[in-house]
């Protein structure tokens, strides 16, 4: 299986982070960047992987159930909206966000629009509940969500647009 | 920008180079007091460096508030075996936020206190666990660690001063239960994140089973300050047997949320009225979960206490990991207990049967309760139910699920009783009780 550069580099730099007898330390690091390059946890990847830290595809396959990161299958959309409705948020309207999310982009829990570019997941705490409500797109965190913004970020994504081509609401993280 | 503006009530300890310009670089931090510490520390024996900890009385700031210094004793020094530093950035409890500004604003406070941990115990190596979600904070933390090779203070020679001493971030990928120490173990080491039995402990067997020194973010962020103005001064801050300051996340119905740094022992009505802005349009207070959603609630009137470990727990909570959620009059208390419940049945790891069989009734029993379909016996139900759980799992997130909802039921037993006979929840908006 083939990779940019620029993720063969950071498997490199991943796999001698760890002493040399424990490679298997790099795998989770590297399925949950690789998948951000080849868009799911594929059964390939999974061999690839395997192979690369020495242990077997069954042995990977069993860590990737585990973590709800990782996306097995065919993966999320391109932009995978994620919205918080635990506790801080859901006191501030969370639930009522993932309720707009879901009738707008009319898929449900961790289900993708048929063209395959916006995703959607309720997600547990992300650790911004001082900023509740909080989405994340996928790794970009927006702070105290109003509706409004929701409409404007799912209406941008849906017609074609990236999350920075969308001026009115910004990703609160550098 | 997730930092909020400072409140005069307080103490920025940890947190005073928050907001300063371009506050992650390696020159900021220099320029403020930076890397001082583990100068200082360069000088000190390991047990001066333990007891100086020791005499701060921090206690461990991600949940279970453990004797810092005592647990970096418990590493054994004649081991022939590698040791390591492990730091717990993982933070994924409900309510809880404050690793993420220790991280985005200061990035090299916790590679300091890293470091002379490191010193303490004699370890060459360092690995942050950061949960996935953080990606841009892996960034930030890479960045800063680069840094601090180019400078010197990492490496196999820091300072010229033969030290060596190795420091890398790893990630995550989505799961609470990652944020336990044993399970975050093993799942540095590539596996599930299913608890270890324990003893033995990470101070003796750890990461690759490895003496391993394990704290949360916040924990090590506090050793340079104390390292550098002594572990009287720190301890000063706070009350007897719980020293210093800690951030407190302060989320839900409150007019100023945001994340503060106060002193052991502050009140918690003060944070919430002086700090926190009082609650939002005008509305009575009803609950407050003091530190994360594994702690049992408090009702409004068992409020007004101070906020350190020893006064929680004489009000039957815990001071938890600083992330502080008020609810008001108009919360439902069902919901509530619903929602906590769902996230633990979501990540039990499903490794002891008492929490993987028993969040995922009480997730059921609480969504029956709350469709207005619950019976009156469910309710002690409810109770028994997480009662059983307590206690007989080997990590403690059967415990976490069990508190909160034994505490709402006992102490809102009322709400439940307002949900029984097919009645509709009283605080539902209309339009959400409409089942689809």
């Amino acid at each position: 299986m083939t990779f940019s550069p620029e993720l063969e580099a950071r498997f490199e730099k991943f796999l001698a982070k760890y002493p040399a007898d424990r490679k298997r330390s790099a795998m989770i690091p590297m399925l949950i960047y690789a998948q951000d390059e080849v868009g799911a946890v594929t059964d390939e990847l999974i061999n690839e992987v395997a192979k690369r830290v020495g242990v077997t595809p069954l042995q990977v396959n069993e860590v990737v159930g585990f973590y709800s990161m990782l996306h097995k299958g065919k993966g999320m959309g391109k932009y995978h909206v994620q919205v918080c409705t635990n506790i801080s948020c859901l006191l501030v309207g969370g639930e009522e966000l993932y309720d707009q999310a879901r009738h707008k982009l009319g898929i449900g829990h961790k289900e993708v629009r048929p063209d395959g570019r916006v995703s959607l997941e309720e997600v547990e705490c992300m650790g911004a509940c001082s900023w509740a409500p909080a989405i994340q797109i996928n790794y970009d965190f927006y702070h105290d969500v109003t509706p409004e913004q929701l409409d404007k970020l799912l209406d941008g994504l849906m017609a074609g647009k990236t999350p920075g081509q969308i001026a009115e609401v910004q990703k609160v993280n550098p | 920008m997730l930092y909020n503006q400072p409140n005069p009530l307080e103490v920025r300890i940890l947190s005073r180079r928050f907001g300063l310009p371009n506050s992650q670089s390696i020159d900021t931090y220099l320029a403020n007091d930076g890397y001082k510490a583990f100068e200082k520390a360069l000088g000190m024996s390991q047990d001066e460096i333990i007891n100086e900890v020791k005499t701060s009385a921090l206690r461990g700031r991600g949940g279970a508030g453990f004797p810092t210094g005592m647990k970096w004793g418990f590493v054994p020094r004649n081991s022939p075996k590698p040791k390591y530093i492990m730091v717990n950035a993982d933070e994924s409890e409900p309510g809880t936020c404050k690793d993420r500004l220790l991280m985005e604003y200061d990035p090299h406070q916790l590679i300091e206190g890293i470091l002379i941990a490191g010193l303490a115990v004699g370890a060459q190596q360092g690995y942050i666990y950061i949960r996935g979600e953080y990606r841009y904070l892996i960034t930030i933390m890479d960045r800063a660690i680069d840094e601090a090779y180019a400078r010197g203070y990492l490496g196999d020679n820091i300072l010229g001063r033969g030290i060596k001493f190795h420091l890398a971030t790893h990630s995550g990928a989505g799961a609470y239960e990652c944020g336990e120490e044993s399970a975050l173990l093993e799942s540095f080491e590539g596996k599930r994140g299913n608890p270890r039995i324990r003893p033995p402990f990470p101070a003796v067997a750890g990461a690759y089973q490895c003496p391993t020194v394990l704290n949360n973010v916040e924990t090590f962020c506090a050793v340079p300050p104390i390292i550098l103005h002594g572990g009287e001064y720190f301890a000063g801050l706070g009350i007897p047997k719980a020293g210093g300051t800690r951030l407190v996340c302060l989320s839900g119905h409150v007019n100023k949320p945001g994340v503060y740094e106060v002193p052991l022992g502050f009140g918690m009505m003060r944070m919430i009225n002086e700090i926190g802005g009082g609650v939002r349009n005008g509305k009575k207070l009803k609950a407050v979960i003091p530190g994360g959603s594994s702690c049992p609630l408090l009702k409004a009137d068992e409020c007004d206490i101070p906020m350190d470990y020893d006064s929680l727990a004489k009000a039957g909570s815990m001071l938890g990991s600083g992330g502080m959620v008020v609810m008001d009059e108009d919360t439902c208390m069902v919901k509530a207990a619903l929602r906590i419940m769902r996230f633990y049945a979501h990540e039990s790891c499903g490794w002891c049967i008492p929490c993987r069989e028993g969040t995922t009734w009480l997730r059921k029993l609480l969504q029956r309760f709350h469709d207005g379909m619950g019976q009156r016996n469910d309710i002690v139900l409810i109770g028994d139910l997480s009662k059983n759980m307590l206690g007989r799992t080997f990590c403690p997130l059967g415990d976490a699920a069990a508190l909160p909802t034994i505490s709402i039921v006992e102490k809102f037993r009322d709400e439940f009783e307002a949900h029984l006979d097919g009645k509709p929840c009283p605080y539902e908006h209309a339009s959400r009780l409409v089942t689809a």
